[in-house]
């Protein structure tokens, strides 16, 4: 982080050994000027807190009194904690229900979507726009869309004579309406990230498919889906990532209920490190996360690899 | 709707002239897209309607489609008895902030890492690089506890200083100067320009797609980030919007008119943006996946 200093002299100081070096520090010295304030920033504000809460993951802590070390008790008490464990299956329930609907949608929408049609730049628009959408203004808009009482959801249902739903308030659907109002925000993402690798496919590739009489489906399924491999495992990598860690929408909408169907494990960390502030605990469990997210990286990255998808 | 599903390259050129595209045969892929489009479209729809209703529309059953009349007293409220004005100000000291510093500092940082060659750039780099897969969980305690002990907490502060630079900011910036042929500015040199001169009179002029991009990034992120302002600001008097409007959920959970108008507040900027600058929000979401 620091400018390194320059190795001791070794051996003789012939002049243009010294002037060599003299130039070596000066260009050491602009390279600093030009990176130095951003990599100090960035990786005191990552590294360091990083290996921080590594240490804080080994004390029990609450911010105020004398920390006291504990060793691996709080990653014990993690494998044994009843509520984490709740917690960590509704995360993996959203996850399962966000992340195929995300890449499909993407990948249905970005197909939808790479052609010139009338109103295309309209529709683009109307998918894309609900990206900017914050999570504290998709949370209240969930509350609305989704009330029970006056909702427009239960509006429709109850004018076409179907049964009103507990939508929020009903533990067996909560999550499923986070779901939605996920994929509502961050469709968009998934979707140009096909859209662009789908531009990228040379014409000529399927017009040859075609000429060799392939049907457009065939050649659809044939030539267009491999080359969209490796997008569709980077989408997936990231969203399950984004699913791993799902905080905000549950916040703004249920705070983890009804009944904690809806708290997820950063939900339960957050509640535990800044409600109880078990900080010690609380590092644990984020310490945890962190890796079983990276496993989950490494192993979809090697499964690509065996099935000859370069994905990065 | 398998007889189109792919583009043709003929069918790409020739949509490309606008009268022409009035010749081409009915798709069926609007029979898809229109649809989606408008669900995708009802809840920024129901947004500004909501904002709009009066009160009693929502106590009748069932509830009108149309609000009965349009009512300011959402906005009224809003702005006569919230402080969300400040919390709006504050957003935009954040994001401004948070734009000014991510462009300068990551463009100097991301060309050095790109061009120069200095003690300590690969080790550098590499630690920037190891940055981006830490998440934020790992980071928040030490950092509020860090924040606390310098005094920063329930300030403004807390949620500028994570926001001056970011390692995604110095990879974006990077990997756009390595695409720049080196050529002009080894031209520069050679008529004893300085770094800094290159740097800022040939090499910057030329980075406008990618800053644009970094700027659309660092806005999006700071003007809707919440969980690290929710932990590290509790004085109402520094709230970002964001955490405002959350707040008003335990508050004015009833007042539906004046959340729907505070929502307005916090989301009709970036959606003007966002349709002003559509070309580069979609050239941002290609590069990250920032939505968290």
């Amino acid at each position: 982080m620091s400018a390194a200093p320059l190795s001791p002299a070794a051996g003789v100081g012939v002049d243009r050994r010294r002037s060599r070096r003299r130039r070596g520090l000066r260009l050491t010295l602009e390279g600093w000027a030009f990176v130095g304030p951003a990599t100090v920033l960035v990786l005191g504000l990552s590294i360091f807190p990083a290996i921080w809460s590594f240490f804080l993951s080994l004390q029990r802590w609450d911010g105020f009194s004398e920390p006291e070390g504990v060793g691996l008790h709080n990653y014990a008490y993690a494998l044994t904690d009843a509520d984490l464990a709740a917690a960590v299956t509704h995360t993996v329930l959203y996850t399962a229900l966000f992340v195929p609907s995300s890449v499909l949608l993407g990948l249905l929408l970005a197909v939808a979507l790479n052609r010139r049609i009338r109103f295309i730049g309209l529709y683009r628009t109307a998918i894309f726009v609900p990206f900017v959408a914050s999570a504290a203004a998709t949370g209240i808009l969930t509350t609305y869309l989704f009330s029970p009482q006056f909702g427009l959801l239960n509006n429709v249902l109850r004018r076409v004579g179907l049964p009103q739903q507990g939508w929020l308030e009903d533990p067996r659907q909560a999550m499923v309406v986070i779901a939605i109002m996920s994929l509502w925000g961050s469709a968009a993402f998934t979707t140009v990230i096909f859209l662009a690798a789908l531009q990228d496919i040379p014409g000529e590739l399927v017009e040859a498919a075609r000429i060799d009489g392939a049907t457009s489906r065939q050649a659809f399924w044939h030539v267009t889906v491999p080359q969209l491999a490796p997008v569709a495992v980077f989408a997936t990598i990231w969203q399950v990532i984004q699913a791993l860690q799902l905080f905000d929408l549950v916040y703004t909408t249920t705070r983890g209920g009804p009944l904690n169907a809806t708290q997820t494990v950063v939900y339960y960390l957050w509640n535990a490190a800044f409600r109880q502030t078990e900080f010690g605990y609380g590092s644990a469990v984020a310490w945890t996360l962190f890796i079983v997210t990276m496993l989950i990286t490494i192993g979809v990255v090697l499964y690509a690899r065996r099935a000859r998808i370069e994905a990065f | 709707m398998s007889s189109s599903a792919l583009p043709s390259a003929s069918a790409r050129t020739t949509g490309r002239s606008g009268p022409r595209r009035r010749g081409l045969p009915f798709s069926p892929w609007h029979l898809l897209l229109a649809p989606v489009a408008v669900l995708f479209a009802i809840p920024f729809v129901q947004m500004f309607l909501a904002a709009l209703t009066p009160a009693e529309d929502l106590n009748r059953i069932p509830t009108p489609f149309i609000p009965s009349r349009l009512t300011f007293d959402g906005f009224a409220q809003l702005f006569g008895t919230s402080p969300v004005l400040l919390w709006l100000g504050n957003t935009v000291i954040v994001s401004v902030t948070a734009i000014v510093s991510h462009l300068v500092l990551c463009s100097l940082a991301g060309y050095g890492f790109a061009r120069l060659r200095f003690r300590g750039r690969t080790l550098g780099f590499f630690g920037i690089v190891a940055t981006i897969m830490i998440p934020i969980q790992v980071l928040m305690i030490p950092t509020y506890v860090l924040f606390s002990r310098i005094g920063l907490i329930d300030s403004l502060g807390a949620a500028i200083v994570p926001w001056l630079a970011s390692a995604f900011g110095i990879f974006l910036m990077r990997q756009f100067f390595l695409s720049l042929p080196p050529e002009l500015e080894e031209a520069g040199l050679i008529d004893g320009a300085t770094r800094r001169q290159v740097f800022f009179r040939i090499v910057l002029p030329l980075a406008k797609p990618a800053l644009a991009t970094l700027a659309i990034f660092t806005l999006l992120g700071s003007w809707n980030d919440l969980v690290w302002p929710l932990i590290a600001i509790n004085n109402d008097q520094a709230f970002t919007l964001q955490l405002g409007i959350t707040s008003f959920q335990g508050t004015r959970r009833t007042q539906w008119s004046l959340l729907m108008a505070a929502n307005v507040v916090a989301t009709l900027p970036l959606i003007v943006f966002f349709l002003v600058a559509q070309k580069q929000f979609v050239q941002t979401m290609t590069f990250s996946g920032l939505k968290g």
